[in-house]
């Protein structure tokens, strides 16, 4: 067992195919690793039963916490620290907040959900990829099944992909995922 | 199975697979420079390397070099900062509005258009920063950080600093936009580089990206997300940057149609710039099946649309000066049409309102010659759009003794060929070492609207 995991591999050539694919592999009793794709397929989260991601959350929150950090900053300075009156402005100018408050909300935002989603996806300069298929990144579909993880045994798995649709299964050892 | 729709014609030309895509973009990558390239190459270098000159000396001898006086203290170089920032307006609104409205024509011109943004911004940015004349001293002050005479800081009532503030968020928020948009792509590349160093570079440059549809779902809803926060992110920038006017008690400047004028100009400006920008690439790397003339065709028409609304502006721009009942107001429009700038006004009025509207007919939108020559026209009234606004406004100073002209120097041209041959020259290494289209969101799309009929 310290060898890694042994996966099965099939391979899809069409994004339509490979949805059915999905519903079929997984009505057959087998639980489905993970299915890489060139590009985003349509619909492909609710055939494998993700939930939605909550990385809209995410910027929710690191937005307020640049709506405040912009707030507390200009107040501080303008009113607390140094307060002056500027071309016959109150010493607490909310409405000249505004522009500095909403460029610092969308920034923190955009930069913490973006760095959010680097690092729950692994996604790093130094990491590098680990491809079922090299092919995954040009036109094909790959689907990776943990033999280790399902109690069918491979050969009733490689029949159930052929049979819903993948043009090839090939066998791919890990030794670490 | 049929295309999704009979009576939309495919945005992909001539039955591209989804390998196909791959061919012909990475090949442009991965093949010598052409000889085309490295020419068109050094003659950015060329200009890079004459208004570098100008920068050095402006830097050394300062900002007297340029053509400015007493009266008019804003020239060129605001002329071109607020160009440049316009032109850097349509990449983040072709990929973060049209990604909203969820109009597909936008993915295989968004990532042209975004690259160029981001190198229209560092253009623009040079503009007030050299303006500081001692830019290392400048840029400090620029900053939300307590001077050395006490806690005195920078004034939030400024439009200045709330430009700051919206160009950094901007090009930084566009920076990143852009370069989620490559990961996937760079990934790509990274799997057919034959050679240890692409590989190594490209590998880098991917973040260890393998296609995982959680990461894919992850990434569409980043994307979003990041569309939704640009959009007003975009709105914001112009709108800001027309502040610097618009708060000012100038007569010309003091008007409250300011935010909408520039936002519509800076699309306009923005959409012609992609325009000029993609003819070109189109026809150098052979990208016709994936840059199709009913793609320019939808570019001319966000063009008439803008460049009616900014004509619309001017024509309000007269009215409320002549409503208004205020005489100083009222002499400011009289001047621009009528007086030593006249041919400037004249200009911009041509280039912007009449020509444009060309693009009504059909035959004229769907040529690209005639669209090339009129991008650029475009382009060149934008430029005069601000200088009308910048320099007639100012330059019948209140008092008639200090009226004056304004009369740019060698430096003034230098500068500006600089922000071109720093333009330029980001452009064309861009387009040979990154994948000028976004194959990823291309490949998504060859099926549902390419040309070929799946059995």
């Amino acid at each position: 067992m310290s060898q890694g995991s042994d996966f099965l591999v099939g391979i899809y050539d069409d994004e339509d195919v490979l949805l059915k694919g999905i519903k079929g592999i997984r009505d057959g009793g087998v639980k489905i690793h993970e299915v890489y794709s060139p590009f985003p397929v349509h619909g492909i989260d609710d055939a494998l039963g993700y939930r939605r991601s909550r990385l809209s959350i995410a910027a929710f929150l690191f937005g307020l916490l640049g709506t405040s950090l912009a707030l507390t900053m200009q107040i501080g300075m303008m009113t607390v620290d140094w307060p002056m009156i500027i071309g016959g402005k109150d010493y607490l100018p909310l409405p000249s907040f505004i522009p500095v408050t909403f460029e610092l909300t969308v920034l923190l935002a955009a930069f913490g959900m973006v760095g959010t989603f680097l690092v729950i996806s692994n996604l790093k300069p130094w990491a590098k990829a680990k491809l079922f298929d090299i092919r995954v990144t040009d036109d094909k579909h790959v689907m990776a099944i943990d033999l280790s993880k399902n109690d069918l045994d491979e050969k009733a798995i490689n029949k159930l992909l052929v049979s819903n649709g993948a043009t090839e299964v090939n066998k791919k050892n890990f030794d670490e995922l | 199975m049929t295309p999704e729709s009979v009576i939309r014609q495919p945005l992909v030309t001539n039955g591209k697979t989804v390998h196909d895509v791959t061919e012909d973009i990475c090949k442009r990558v991965e093949e010598k420079p052409a000889p085309l390239w490295l020419l068109s190459l050094a003659v950015a270098l060329g200009l890079l390397a004459v208004g570098g000159y100008t920068v050095a000396i402006t830097l050394w001898e300062g900002i007297g070099m340029w053509g400015l006086n007493k009266t008019v203290g804003w020239a060129w170089d605001i002329t071109n900062f607020v160009w440049w920032v316009g032109i850097g307006h349509a990449g983040t609104l072709i990929s973060a509005i049209l990604l909203l409205f969820r109009q597909r024509w936008r993915m295989s011109i968004n990532r042209a258009a975004e690259a160029m943004t981001i190198f229209a911004v560092i253009c623009a940015l040079l503009f007030p920063i050299l303006h500081m004349g001692r830019p290392w001293i400048g840029a400090i002050w620029a900053l939300p950080l307590p001077n050395t005479y006490g806690s005195l800081w920078v004034n939030f009532n400024s439009p200045l600093l709330w430009d700051v503030f919206a160009i950094t968020t901007y090009f930084s928020v566009s920076l990143v936009f852009w370069y989620i948009g490559l990961i996937p792509d760079f990934a790509t590349i990274r799997d057919r580089a034959t050679n240890k160093i692409s590989k190594a570079i490209y590998g880098a440059l991917s973040f260890g990206w393998d296609g995982a549809a959680k990461t894919w779902s992850r990434y569409e809803t980043v994307a979003l997300v990041l569309a939704g926060l640009a959009t007003p992110l975009v709105l914001s920038v112009h709108t800001i940057v027309s502040f610097d006017f618009a708060t000012s008690v100038i007569p010309g400047w003091h008007t409250t149609i300011f935010p909408p004028y520039f936002v519509a100009g800076a699309i306009f400006s923005g959409f012609a710039m992609v325009l000029t920008l993609l003819i070109i690439t189109r026809k150098v790397f052979k990208l016709e099946d994936y840059i199709t003339i009913q793609h320019l065709e939808m570019m001319n028409i966000v063009i008439i649309i803008t460049g009616s609304i900014v004509g619309i502006a001017y024509i309000t721009e007269l009215f409320m000066a002549w409503y208004s009942g205020v005489e100083a107001e009222q002499y400011a429009f009289l001047n621009r049409a009528t007086g030593p700038y006249w041919w400037a006004y004249w200009s911009m009025m041509t280039c912007n309102v009449i020509s444009p509207q060309l693009f009504w007919f059909r035959k004229i939108r769907t040529n690209i010659a005639a669209t090339f020559i009129l991008s650029i026209i475009v382009n060149i009234g934008m430029w005069f759009e601000r200088f009308v606004i910048i320099v007639t406004s100012l330059h019948r100073d209140f008092i008639p003794s200090s009226w004056g002209m304004f009369y740019p120097t060698l430096y003034d041209v230098g500068l500006y060929t600089f922000t071109f041959g720093l333009f330029f020259t980001l452009f064309f290494l861009f387009a040979k070492f990154f994948p000028v289209i976004n194959m990823a969101e291309v490949k998504s799309i060859v099926k549902s609207t390419g040309e070929k009929i799946e059995k």
